[in-house]
């Protein structure tokens, strides 16, 4: 590598000027390619924006003075339960992070901590959900649903994700490099397993349960399929089932109004992202480096 | 002894909240849908019955199913490739000491956190033709407006379009990780030597970056036959099933036309593809850590 290094530096002085003037030229354009795609990456949110704060003539053309309102956010809400959809999609998105914080922590504990027999099987099988997802198995697990008679229900929509594999590896991962003298030293006071786990191995792993929780909300929060076939009543729609229901049914087409709704549905999400931009970012790192 | 069966029971006990949801709907779920993948779907007044492979060869003389199938294989081809390509530059420009960087870092991640069926509204308003935007632009600059989603020619380039921008922010994420964890020296050598940026990605940056490209791509191909949310809100898969995936044509046989026979069937094609990605990630992570 370095042999070949060297060898580009073997030109003179006349070639490394022009070398120069094209290295900037390069920069200059790698630049503007760079905020080109920013700039069409963000388009989409920058046209709901527009939309949404406008009267809708002009919804399709951009006029700068156009007067801003906020009818449409007011029609929107008023057009469809979207309280209710807030508060199902908030209940279920905290159901769903409790329960996995509980059972992920005792099961990445089990696997961090004890030897037992068949545990790389178990994990094995833990690892498989990470390929998995309950939701490419829609079909039976809609049947399971309704022999337990929880379709339609919140607790329904939430019930497959209890137990998520990406929880149990992240946490393991994170246990097994907790120093062994730590939890020797606890031993050493008489704490019991329990009391170990809460008082070594938990507060020892906080930025990665953060980071767990920032990725299990946004999946939940924005989370489809599954929540579209189990839920068909306003009592157990999250919101990006109601926001669906919203605009397929006839709203004439409004853009404003549907433009509206969808920034209602993805504001607190957004607005939590803008404020914590930072943490949302490693959090994502954090969860990808294994 | 004793207290090694002690902590196996500790072990278990601590297990077994986890395992009876996880069992409950991955395992058991795969392996009953395999099952019912051989069984003819239970009608009003008829229990379901062994049909043998009939319901996996009525897939196979499916036409809907193969279009479902060849679009999906089209989606993973170009979504794959191209939001990997983009992710990896969007990566490198942010690392770097560029103007505006923590703008741009916003712009690329923001449609990884807004929920895909409210982005798939906006998007739908982009392609109206007429006076949707995209429209819009190009009859500004002389061209004929098309129907993006209407048009059995254009509509699966429009939702892979989709696609793509919705995850290249992702995927940057972790190509950022691995480029600030790599060794600021080989930057500091590259720049004493005087090698261009581009040389210095691919003999340098590229082969190191080589494992989160393997972790990307696997993410990937698991989202080319996850990712259906925006075809149910843009196209319902079609005109004439143009743009038809195979989780999105399972939907509609599974919860439009309850046919829960067929819908197994589709299944277990997607758990095989599954699983080949799974292998496939199995034994290139394995061959990696050979040359490490």
């Amino acid at each position: 590598m370095s042999s070949a290094l060297t060898s580009m530096n073997s030109a003179n002085p006349v070639t490394s000027a022009s070398h120069m003037s094209h290295t900037r030229l390069a920069r200059g354009i790698s630049v503007l390619g760079a905020w080109l795609l920013a700039l069409m990456w963000i388009t989409p949110l920058l046209y709901a924006i527009w939309a949404a704060f406008h009267p809708s003539e002009f919804a399709t053309k951009l006029v700068l003075n156009a007067p801003v309102t906020f009818a449409n956010f007011v029609s929107a809400w008023e057009a469809a339960p979207f309280a209710s959809y807030f508060l199902n999609t908030t209940i279920l998105v905290t159901g769903i992070l409790c329960m996995q914080l509980v059972l992920c922590t005792l099961a990445a504990y089990a696997f961090a901590r004890y030897e037992f027999l068949g545990k790389n099987i178990l994990f094995s099988l833990v690892l498989i959900q990470l390929m998995v997802m309950p939701e490419i198995l829609i079909v039976r697990n809609y049947q399971t649903l309704t022999q337990l008679g929880l379709v339609d229900t919140l607790f329904g929509i939430g019930l497959p994700y209890f137990a998520s594999a990406f929880a149990i590896f992240l946490l393991r991962q994170t246990f097994k490099t907790i120093p062994a003298e730590l939890v020797e030293a606890a031993v050493m006071e008489g704490a019991s397993q329990m009391q170990i786990l809460r008082h070594v191995y938990i507060p020892l792993a906080k930025p990665v349960y953060l980071a767990f929780a920032l990725v299990s909300v946004s999946y939940h929060w924005n989370n489809f399929l599954w929540p579209l076939v189990v839920s068909n009543s306003v009592g157990s729609r999250p919101l990006t089932v109601g926001l669906q229901v919203f605009s397929s049914t006839d709203q004439g087409i409004d853009w404003s109004i549907i433009t509206a709704a969808t920034l209602l549905t993805s504001a607190p999400l957004l607005i939590g992202f803008l404020i914590f931009q930072k943490q949302f970012v490693q959090s994502f790192m954090r969860a990808g480096i294994k | 002894m004793r207290y090694h069966v002690v902590r196996n029971v500790y072990a278990y006990l601590l297990l077994l909240p986890a395992f009876v949801f996880l069992v409950g709907f991955t395992h058991y779920p795969a392996m009953a849908t395999l099952l019912d993948s051989f069984m003819s779907t239970p009608r009003a007044g008829r229990a379901a019955s062994f049909v043998g492979m009939q319901n996996y060869q009525d897939m196979l003389a499916d036409p809907i199913f193969w279009k479902s199938a060849i679009n999906n294989l089209w989606f993973a081809l170009a979504t794959i490739p191209v939001s990997i390509a983009l992710s990896i530059g969007m990566a490198l420009w942010v690392n770097d000491k560029i103007a505006g960087r923590s703008f741009l870092r916003m712009a690329y991640f923001l449609p990884t956190v807004l929920p895909m069926i409210a982005v798939a509204n906006i998007w739908i308003f982009f392609y109206t033709p007429g006076y949707g935007l995209i429209n819009q632009v190009l009859q500004a600059l002389g061209f004929s407006s098309q129907n993006w989603l209407g048009d059995p020619g254009l509509v699966l380039g429009s939702v892979i379009v989709v696609a793509i921008w919705k995850e290249a922010g992702f995927f940057m994420i972790f190509y950022l990780a691995a480029l600030q964890a790599l060794s600021p020296s080989y930057k500091e050598a590259a720049q004493i030597e005087g090698a261009s940026a581009w040389y210095f990605f691919r003999r340098i940056q590229w082969p190191l970056l080589m494992p989160t490209t393997v972790f990307v791509l696997v993410n990937a191909l698991i989202n080319a036959f996850r990712m259906v949310d925006h075809i149910i809100v843009m196209t319902k898969g079609g005109p004439d099933n143009a743009s038809s995936l195979i989780l999105f044509y399972l939907y509609e046989i599974g919860f439009k036309f309850w046919d829960q026979g067929y819908a197994s069937v589709l299944t277990v094609v997607l758990l095989l593809i599954l699983a080949v990605v799974g292998l496939l990630q199995f034994f290139i992570l394995d061959r990696r850590t050979h040359y490490q």
